[in-house]
């Protein structure tokens, strides 16, 4: 991709807004269309974007498949964290009402961003290698015989 | 929601126990993967499945000391949010998955490094512990959306169980896929058949669908949401026809993963299927003796004998174990079928009984797979002068397959025929008698070869670990145990058949 000059600066140009609305999609998800899931996946976007134009080398430097191995890992343990908490509270597993017990309602609101950070964390780690895992497979058939 | 007004409830340990014996091993598996040891993986697993067991039985007594326990999910109140209940069926069944789960994590101790790469054990752990959780799952849930995301949880977490499978033999690969198109199809008719249900009665939690439901008639909407479910768990479940992808999955699996899976995974697809009978759709009694009287009880009669022949013309000894499984579901389905309260303790004891007796044969098989590289009967001549504990313990559990008085075998199919009979149905009775000559031809077929064969080998060069054989002992005498002392199994069976029944009987 190295003649497509264009295409670089643009992605280059591109990546940031990107990342910036996948976290926009994911700390509005409760008001407005959105949450963890599509954010992970548009932050994944970003990734395989740069991928795509600048090499496997490039985005690897970026963010090394153990790193998105160990993502999918965390997101799932901050949402059982958040749920393991409000044992320790005396609640139910996952009653977000015990964040702020004294105030149920806004716990409801920080549990459920927890929550879908969690979710955005691991989706994003999943897209991104199942990216790498297709990627990183070398091909059978050369570029010119497609 | 807590009350408002409450600033603190305090709540005890106990109060939450339906929620560790998920939430416990579901934990580990992604603390497995941050750490990234093998060695801390392992001792994780054993602990979270140490824990889980220990739970179980904690629930157990539970239920038995206070009847069925609710739990409400985020604190929002059954109807509206996800509900844990555990009754007898699955405090009893639980008992079993996590037990079995447990001496799978110690048997595996001494096997893995044989099967599994070394950089993919911290990986293959963590996929027992997510399949664990998922049936475990299943079985509590009382939700049927929920219990579809645990059953896809599990069997997930299984295709990639089996695949590993290919370090060994690269046809662990497809045994895999098939099982991954299989399982999709089945998951994706249960879905289907609950889709319809919503539609139905805009509900997903099981006693208040069941509520819903109740009407002289059951209109279309829901007999097609019964077909579906009853298809698609039955993929899942390995009934008679829709067997195929079991014997592949099985044989071709690592020893651990297949150990567990041949005990649990059946079963607990099994368990759906008499959830949703007993549990759900009980207030349409005629539609559900239509189904099966006509269509599962000949499926599994017919299971018992096709699949118990398939057993004895395989030469292969995890396939014939494989296919004997196909055939023992045969007698869990004729179990059920008959509606009656012996009829369903048959069938829960035999699927205890019987999850107890696979593993132990999985076990040995996969001891004598790996020490003595023998797969193929005309391998193991002489095994029983070379390996003699195994051999007997193979012996033992296979006794139990056939269903000789002392072992847990012939518990199941002694009160399976009983039912038969207190249904005056002769013919059954004698086509499960008749099905047991068929297992003593297969299992006698190994044992002639293992202990009156010559043997050609001496001696091997590897050796398997000896957490290996104190579990096969462990389920050994247990098997012998549960055949001599029935008061653990028959009492919890019995108690969950009539649990189940009781609704039915109500709206009749």
């Amino acid at each position: 991709m190295n003649q497509h000059l264009v295409l670089r600066v643009v992605t280059k140009l591109m990546v940031g807004f990107i990342i910036l609305f996948a976290l926009y999609v994911q700390f509005h998800g409760d008001y407005s269309p959105g949450g963890g899931f599509q954010a992970g996946v548009i932050f994944a976007a970003a990734f395989i974007l740069y991928g795509l134009v600048f090499g496997l080398e490039s985005v690897q430097a970026v963010l090394p498949p153990w790193v998105t191995h160990k993502m999918m890992a965390l997101g799932v343990l901050i949402y059982t964290l958040v749920g393991i908490y409000s044992f320790f509270l005396g609640f139910n597993f996952l009653d977000y009402g015990a964040l702020t017990p004294s105030h149920p309602e806004h716990g409801q609101h920080y549990g459920i961003l927890l929550v879908e950070l969690g979710v955005g964390i691991t989706v994003a780690g999943v897209v991104i290698s199942i990216y790498y895992a297709f990627v990183s497979r070398s091909s059978t058939s050369k570029d010119e015989e497609w | 929601m807590a009350n408002p007004d409450v600033t603190f409830v305090a709540k005890s340990f106990m109060e939450h126990l339906p929620v560790y014996q998920v939430l416990v091993p579901f934990v580990s598996a992604p603390l497995c993967v941050l750490f990234g040891n093998r060695q801390f993986a392992w001792y994780l697993t054993f602990l979270a499945c140490f824990i889980s067991f220990i739970v179980s039985i904690l629930l157990l007594n539970q239920v038995a000391e206070f009847g069925t326990i609710s739990y409400a999910l985020g604190g929002w109140p059954p109807p509206i949010g996800i509900e844990y209940r555990i009754d007898f069926l699955n405090a009893f069944l639980l008992v079993l998955v996590s037990g079995m789960a447990l001496l799978t994590s110690v048997y595996l101790k001494g096997t893995i490094d044989l099967e599994v790469e070394r950089s993919n054990q911290t990986l293959f752990l963590t996929c027992l512990l997510l399949c664990v959780s998922g049936l475990l799952g299943v079985l509590i849930t009382g939700d049927a959306f929920n219990l579809f995301v645990f059953l896809e949880i599990s069997s997930l977490s299984t295709y990639v169980l089996v695949a590993q499978g290919a370090n060994k033999d690269r046809r662990a690969l497809t045994a895999s896929f098939d099982y991954l198109i299989m399982g999709t199809i089945g998951a994706t008719f249960f879905v289907i058949g609950l889709g319809f249900l919503y539609a139905a009665t805009g509900t997903l939690n099981m006693y208040d669908i069941a509520g819903r439901i109740q009407g002289d008639l059951p209109d279309r909407t829901i007999q097609v949401a019964f077909a579906f479910i009853l298809v698609g768990l039955g993929l899942k479940g390995a009934l008679f026809p829709l067997h195929t992808w079991l014997p592949k999955a099985y044989s071709f699996s690592p020893t651990p993963a297949a150990i567990f899976l041949a005990s649990t995974a059946t079963k607990v697809a099994i368990y759906a299927i008499v959830r949703f009978l007993f549990s759900v759709f009980f207030s349409h009694p005629t539609m559900l003796e239509t189904v099966l009287v006509n269509v599962v009880m000949p499926l599994g009669i017919l299971a018992m004998f096709v699949a118990g022949g398939i057993a004895f013309y395989q030469r292969d000894l995890k396939r014939m174990l494989a296919f004997s499984s196909v055939s023992q579901i045969g007698y869990i389905l004729v179990g059920v079928s008959f509606m009656s309260s012996k009829g369903l303790t048959a069938a829960i004891i035999h699927l205890f009984n019987h999850g107890i007796t696979k593993g132990l044969l999985f076990m040995c098989a996969g001891v004598i797979f790996l020490r003595y590289k023998a797969s193929f009967y005309k391998e193991m001549s002489g095994l029983g002068r070379i390996m003699p504990w195994t051999s007997a313990a193979f012996l033992i559990g296979g006794l139990s397959l056939i269903g000789i008085p002392g072992t847990a075998g012939f518990i199941s199919k002694w009160i399976l025929v009983q039912a038969a009979l207190e249904q005056g149905s002769w013919l059954i009775a004698l086509a499960i008698l008749l099905s047991s000559l068929i297992a003593v031809l297969y299992v006698w077929q190994v044992t002639e070869i293992m202990y009156f064969g010559d043997s050609s080998k001496k001696g091997f060069e590897i050796s398997v670990g000896p957490f290996s054989y104190i579990t096969i002992w462990i389920l050994a005498v247990a098997t012998i145990f549960f055949g001599l002392s029935t008061s653990f199994t028959l009492e919890y069976s019995s108690e969950a058949a009539r649990v189940l029944l009781n609704e039915f009987s109500l709206t009749d």
